[in-house]
């Protein structure tokens, strides 16, 4: 496997899967106004997922489809932050704020690499990901502008804090950190960081589900 | 304006806004309609949502995703027409929740495959949308106007199921079967959907022109329009009776009337499970919605 | 919570339409579920967001004295156009 296409599974493996997480809030996130615009936001993460899957899919002689579902788990390249199971609502804005402001740091890097295909894809998702950083951004103000709210995003965050440090390499974590600790009005602890290439036993659990019924007729059309 | 006036107005074609004046009668019925609307819709969600974390493709993933937020979408449209008449949202979710509130019959059963997500969004989105078109021009100008929008996004919902379908009866027989099992537990459910056939005119919705068609009419075009699609697939109904007269009236065999009143009063087989995740995840998340509801900082 | 208003333009170059109404904490909640509610489909090409207390609704408007020398159906030419015609000598075979 090249450097490009381990790159772009990377990040599409973590879009797929948080994508995935994010849409178990259909249907039950807290307010029907915020289920409705949470579900765009994992919609435009799997769509993310699929285009770079089909740069990957071109160079490998396979299918988005086949990438994404047909893998086994330990082929996935997903942070570990993105596995796990919170399907709580402080847990699910800390991750989203996380991630989305990593994903910054990451996508900055990309809209200037040397490769076209890529540098254009990550500015197409960039101009996405603006709105999932704003919303990001407002749930923030929201639970730090509220006593019970803050000490939630708190709890939510530390717990979080050493897989979100995973999401990127050595070269860009400490851009993301700083950028974290700007924003965060509680300290965030120098800690080990739960780095790619472990999973999480969550994972194998969600893939299971996530390919019951592809699994039940390979190859067939659906 | 009288009641009688009121009456005589809405029945030529007039409509009411939302500060208009209404008799009792029928603001009462209204809510309790659109509620019933919404709280399908807010309901519908939950058996196809699990399959939302099952789809065997991205395409059908995303599909799903959106088709269920459009449900969710549709819930807050609904909802708002409520709110507006004075009952406030969080009211609306206590009766939903507390079973007060009812919603519609087919929410309340199991899926079981695949092939239920493909039926439900092609066959249970089809016999709801001749139920909504019927309220486009509905006496209440502020529902008939959220109509539009959820008509348009239903269609969408309707040929995605159909594709779904499609795929699986041209995919192996394993997907077939999967297709005819779901039809065969379905139907029961889509015959008693329209409501039992009370005379339309003895039926308030229909009186106050809330909605512009009876119960058995609404079948009946159901029936018109579905029967056919679903036969030219090679797909039997489970009803020897069912047939269409030369006439153009399709017989079949009389429904479970009080089958349909037993699960709607919540004791269908998923009834209580599904509102126990509903209360679940209302209980889990109170403290955001309230961060929400709060007096701006 | 405070409502907005939502009022969504179709295609560049239209009115925009009062589409339906969002109630949110502030006008950044406003925005993000506006936006997704009235523009996933990319259905409107823009949206304006109005709190409902800033709309001044008029609804009375009394007719009570027929103003019709204002409008178009205030004016009946036929009959003295047909006779200027023929005082004109130009009454067309159509005139009756």
């Amino acid at each position: 496997m090249n450097e490009r296409v381990r790159l772009l599974l990377e990040i599409a493996d973590d879009e797929l899967i948080l994508g995935w997480r994010d849409s178990e809030w259909t249907g039950i996130a807290p307010y029907l106004e915020e289920d409705v615009a949470f579900s765009s936001i994992s919609q435009n993460e799997i769509g993310h997922a699929r285009a770079l899957y089909e740069l990957a899919a071109a160079e490998l002689g396979t299918t988005a489809d086949a990438l994404a579902l047909d893998r086994a788990p330990e082929d996935y390249r997903c942070a570990p932050l993105v596995e796990l199971r919170r399907l709580e609502w402080a847990r699910t804005i800390a991750r989203h704020w996380l991630y989305e402001t990593a994903d910054a740091v990451r996508l900055e890097a990309l809209k200037s690499s040397s490769d076209p295909e890529l540098a254009g894809l990550a500015a197409k998702i960039d101009r996405e990901e603006l709105y999932h950083r704003m919303h990001a951004e407002m749930w923030i103000d929201r639970l730090l502008a509220a006593e019970e709210g803050r000490a939630k995003l708190e709890e939510a965050v530390l717990e979080l804090w050493p897989y979100a440090l995973g999401v990127l390499d050595d070269e860009l974590r400490p851009v993301f950190a700083e950028r974290a600790r700007a924003r965060l009005p509680f300290p965030l602890p120098d800690v080990e960081p739960v780095t790619r290439g472990q999973h999480t036993a969550e994972l194998a659990e969600l893939l299971e589900e996530m390919t019951s019924v592809r699994r039940s007729a390979p190859g067939a059309e659906w | 304006m009288d009641e009688q006036e009121f009456l005589e107005y809405v029945q030529a074609g007039g409509q009411v806004e939302v500060g208009d004046w209404m008799p009792d009668d029928y603001r009462s019925r209204l809510v309790k309609f659109v509620e019933m609307h919404a709280g399908s819709e807010l309901m519908g969600v939950l058996p196809e949502r699990e399959w939302i974390l099952r789809a065997p493709t991205l395409q059908r993933k995303l599909a799903l995703t959106a088709k269920v937020q459009d449900e969710v979408g549709h819930a807050q449209l609904l909802y708002r027409v409520v709110e507006d008449l004075g009952k406030p949202r969080e009211s609306s979710l206590d009766d939903l929740l507390s079973g007060k509130a009812k919603f519609h019959n087919v929410f309340h059963y199991a899926t079981a495959s695949w092939g239920d997500v493909g039926v439900i969004a092609w066959l249970v989105d089809a016999a709801a949308i001749v139920s909504q078109k019927a309220l486009l021009k509905s006496s209440y100008a502020p529902y008939a106007r959220i109509m539009k929008k959820i008509c348009w996004e239903e269609s969408f919902h309707i040929l995605h199921g159909r594709d779904v379908v499609l795929a699986m009866v041209t995919g192996t027989e394993g997907q077939r079967e999967l297709v005819q099992e779901a039809v065969n537990r379905w139907w029961p459910p889509l015959m008693q959907f329209h409501g039992n056939p009370i005379p339309r005119d003895d039926d308030p919705m229909y009186v106050w022109r809330i909605k512009s068609q009876g119960n058995e009419e609404a079948r009946q075009q159901f029936l018109e329009g579905y029967v056919p699609q679903v036969r030219e697939l090679g797909l039997e109904l489970p009803d020897p009776k069912l047939r269409r007269r030369d006439d153009g009236v399709w017989e079949y065999t009389e429904p479970d009337w009080d089958e349909l009143r037993h699960v709607v009063t919540g004791h269908g087989p998923m009834s209580e499970q599904r509102l126990d995740l509903r209360r679940l995840a209302r209980a889990n998340s109170a403290w955001a919605t309230q961060l929400l509801l709060a007096e701006a900082a | 919570m405070p409502v907005y208003e939502v009022f969504r333009q179709e295609r560049k170059g239209q009115a925009f339409q009062h589409a339906g109404s969002i109630p949110a904490p502030d006008a950044a909640f406003a925005e993000a579920w506006a936006r997704e509610q009235y523009g996933r489909r990319g259905e409107s090409v823009a949206l304006w967001l109005v709190p409902r207390d800033a709309i001044h609704e008029v609804e009375d408007f009394p007719d009570e004295f027929d103003l019709k020398y204002r409008r178009v159906d205030g004016y009946s030419i036929k009959s003295r156009l047909k006779e200027a015609r023929e005082r004109a000598g130009t009454a067309a075979p159509g005139d009756r």
